[in-house]
């Protein structure tokens, strides 16, 4: 089994296993307001910090090319109240469109 | 129809199409089209997989990957404990409702007054999307493997607008825009000393602190609304 399936399963196991742990503990202990909080933050924070790697991460350096124009297309598409798959589409056809005509 | 019922069948349509980004997204990334399928039946969480294959492309292992999924992932748990007390399923419907606990279905749920419509909310979303996602999930990817050139077709600019689109519900006061503001600077600031995909895992840990010592309401980032604005028409 290859390296990344290994990742892939490890991942769905542990999926599940966070899913199920909500049901079988007590609900004491994450009724708690600061795990709610914590969980709430972590979520805010990694959604973030994916938005702004997938803009501008290259490997090791930051590099602003077309995703940045991407970006700000799903910002106005959202602002717009555009659906989920139409700010996902306005996402990809600004960064080929500045692509083609020559920017990033 | 009831009207839980009805928002559950809408909602597994429009999140289910969004599957397609994901399969395309996930074989530009570099998973096979049974890679990308397993993570849609198995993980089944729509922001963890796309975090999954968004560390890949960004050039990450996939142990960083496994990270980032998994800490996404935490937030269900408190949904788990929500739907435990709402619908209380017993036996295997436990371990059923389990795998469909993700924000759609238990967005959906709350959004009830009534304990049976709640039910019914969550199972209909929660079985719907399971059955959409999966099946446009391997239409994106088998789409994704005819599209050719990724970046000809701006799939990068499609992740970049996906996860915005995952996280723009979620701000919706003052002290989430600071979090997420905070976040993406510090982001920004430990990419080039760190290898690909630990700045995820730096944020990780700034935003789980931050939230822990926070004073805030409890129930920020949690329980968005799906689709960026159903808001207005999913609740009662």
């Amino acid at each position: 089994m290859s390296q990344l399936w290994f990742w892939i399963l490890a991942g769905c196991a542990a999926a599940y296993a966070i899913k199920m742990l909500g049901f079988l503990v007590p609900e004491k202990i994450l009724e708690n307001e600061k795990v709610t909080r914590a969980a709430g933050a972590l979520t805010i924070g990694l959604l973030a910090s994916l938005t702004m790697v997938n803009t501008v991460a290259n490997g090791t350096s930051v590099s602003f090319d077309a995703r940045i124009g991407a970006l700000v297309a799903a910002a106005i598409a959202l602002l717009l109240r555009a659906p989920f798959l139409v700010v996902v589409i306005a996402g990809a056809g600004a960064a080929a469109l500045l692509r083609w005509i020559g920017w990033g | 129809m009831t009207p839980a019922t009805k928002i559950g069948l809408s909602i597994a349509v429009a999140t289910g199409l969004y599957a397609i980004s994901y399969g395309a997204l996930g074989v530009a990334a570099g998973l096979n089209v049974f890679q990308v399928s397993a993570l849609s039946l198995l993980m089944f969480t729509g922001g963890s997989q796309f975090a999954f294959i968004g560390v890949i492309a960004g050039g990450g292992g996939p142990g960083a990957a496994f990270g980032a999924a998994t800490l996404l992932g935490v937030r269900n748990a408190v949904y788990g404990m929500q739907i435990k007390s709402m619908i209380r399923p017993k036996g295997w419907r436990k371990l059923a409702a389990a795998h469909v606990t993700i924000d759609e279905s238990v967005a959906t749920a709350s959004g009830q007054v009534d304990p049976a419509e709640q039910k019914r909310g969550f199972w209909v979303a929660g079985l719907g999307i399971y059955v959409f996602w999966n099946i446009f999930t391997v239409v994106g990817a088998l789409l994704g493997d005819a599209l050719g050139d990724p970046k000809a077709w701006g799939l990068d600019g499609a992740a970049v607008a996906a996860f915005l689109g995952l996280l723009w519900p979620r701000l919706k006061s003052a002290e989430p825009v600071a979090i997420a503001t905070v976040c993406a600077l510090a982001t920004i600031l430990v990419i080039p000393l760190v290898p690909p995909g630990v700045p995820i895992l730096v944020a990780a840990v700034v935003s789980g602190v931050w939230g822990y010592l926070g004073r805030g309401p409890a129930q920020e980032g949690l329980e968005p609304d799906i689709e960026p604005h159903a808001g207005e028409r999913g609740k009662p």
